[in-house]
């Protein structure tokens, strides 16, 4: 006869009440975390070399800002390895639930990852309490996990962007652990070329028609003059319904509308 | 960072039936900023050469103007133009002087040779000529544009069907490339004369 009494014991989770503050447990998660620490460095003498080849979507131009009916977010679709362009379709925003956006800078895969399994805790924390995550808290789960992972090797520089009890809300994460509230950001390789249209023209008092262009040109901006940068303009809007995908334009179409003059 | 790829650049040379062709983009950058989109790396030797420098922008500069300063004495010292095939050999000896401290810049040659027929030649950084009766590729994406060269290329193609094979090559190698493109300018040369063409191309 087989012994089935296990089926009788109570089920603890592998890491119930460690460094989770809703009691779920990342158990699989946990477990394929190295029990060194910077094991990169430990087993990869050339660590350098192989962060190369990992990290694809090197060069970026992402942005988000906050104005007085929602939240703006906008992106290149660019992924490079070097100077190759491995793709121009890339999708920046991350669409954690229907309140919550995140963007893509950094490694690839790192912040899909992440922000996957983010939009799954998110989910979680709706069924434990019976109402939506803020994004102050949706954000602070984020930087948990982040730092969590610290001096591991991840490559993540991501704005949370989303809309709450509070109204709009906007969080500045990275892998290094920050985690910064805002009124606008900018995030990636082009950013100092989008920061540049940004800071001239935000205002928080913007009509809705002049945020979203105002969103676009930094990022078309920053595609014209960021190597690193370019593909297609992607811009969403939040507010108390949710996130809209309001445009997304080839980044050459966009330089010929803003430059008529131009051959 | 190479310092090859510190402006950026994507160049091609063709041959076809009696008539040559380079094509090149026209982004100077520094690193990751486009600083222009109208910069010039082919140069018109004479009737009968055509060259272009892909790498560092500066050397391009410097090596350009002593080049021109060379065939200048050369035409009047011996009262006549010079041929291709001294241009080329020019070209890298003047590289080669430089061996231990280069000039950071890949040379294409494109011409006629005295009897109309086409010439080409590309030099590595440091002067060793590689001659070649189809094409030739040079740039921080070399690998992209060969591929399209490979697979578009035919031999003996008139005037009209190479522009269009070098511009469809280039053009399509530039938009896998970070560094290269911001529109592109064609040369195609014949015993008749030289026509430049400037492309649009994508702008970011």
């Amino acid at each position: 006869m087989m012994d089935l009494a296990f089926l009788d014991a109570p089920f603890t989770p592998a890491c119930a009440g460690t460094d989770e503050p809703d009691g779920h447990a990342l158990d699989a998660l946990d477990a394929a975390r190295p029990a060194m620490l910077g094991p990169q460095r430990a087993l990869m003498p050339n660590l350098s070399e192989v962060q190369e080849h990992l990290k694809i979507v090197h060069g970026t131009t992402t942005l988000a800002f906050k104005y007085k009916s929602g939240v703006v977010v906008a992106v290149d679709s660019r992924a490079s390895a070097g100077a190759y362009i491995a793709s121009q379709n890339v999708k920046k925003v991350i669409e954690i639930n229907q309140f919550l956006l995140g963007t893509m800078a950094g490694g690839a895969a790192d912040c899909q990852y992440w922000q996957r399994y983010l939009g799954m805790r998110c989910r979680l924390f709706e069924l434990n309490h019976k109402e939506r995550i803020s994004v102050a808290a949706a954000s602070k789960l984020f930087q948990n996990i982040l730092c969590g992972y610290r001096g591991y090797g991840l490559s993540i520089g991501t704005m949370v962007a989303g809309w709450d009890h509070k109204g709009p809300g906007l969080y500045y994460l990275d892998s290094e652990g920050a985690r910064i509230e805002g009124n606008l950001f900018s995030v990636g390789s082009g950013s100092l070329f989008a920061y540049g249209i940004l800071d001239s023209n935000y205002k928080y008092d913007m009509e809705f028609a002049d945020a979203i262009e105002l969103g676009r040109r930094a990022i078309y901006h920053a595609t014209h003059n960021d190597a690193y940068s370019g593909g297609t303009v992607r811009v969403y809007h939040i507010d108390g319904k949710g996130w809209r995908r309001i445009s997304e334009d080839d980044a050459t179409v966009l330089h010929y509308q803003y430059n008529p003059g131009k051959k | 960072m190479s310092i090859s790829q510190y402006n950026g650049s994507a160049m091609i040379a063709m041959t076809g039936k009696g008539c040559v062709g380079i094509a090149a983009d026209r982004r100077l950058g520094i690193r990751n900023m486009t600083k222009a989109c109208d910069f010039k790396k082919v140069f018109q030797v004479n009737d009968k050469i055509l060259v272009g420098f892909s790498g560092l922008a500066t050397d391009l500069q410097t090596l350009e103007q002593r080049l021109r300063m060379r065939c200048n004495m050369y035409k009047l010292r011996e009262e006549r133009e010079i041929s291709i095939e001294a241009f080329g050999n020019l070209v890298a000896s003047m590289q080669y002087e430089k061996r231990f401290g280069y000039y950071f810049v890949e040379p294409v040659i494109a011409g006629l040779k005295a009897d109309n027929s086409p010439y080409l030649m590309s030099s590595d950084i440091i002067g060793a000529q590689c001659f070649k009766d189809d094409f030739v590729v040079a740039g921080d994406t070399a690998e992209t544009l060969f591929g399209m060269c490979e697979s578009v290329y035919r031999p003996d193609l008139g005037p009209e069907e190479l522009f269009e094979v070098l511009s469809q090559c280039l053009l399509s190698g530039v938009d896998r490339d970070c560094l290269a493109g911001w529109g592109a300018t064609v040369y195609i040369m014949t015993p008749e004369g030289v026509r430049e063409t400037h492309l649009k191309g994508r702008m970011d």
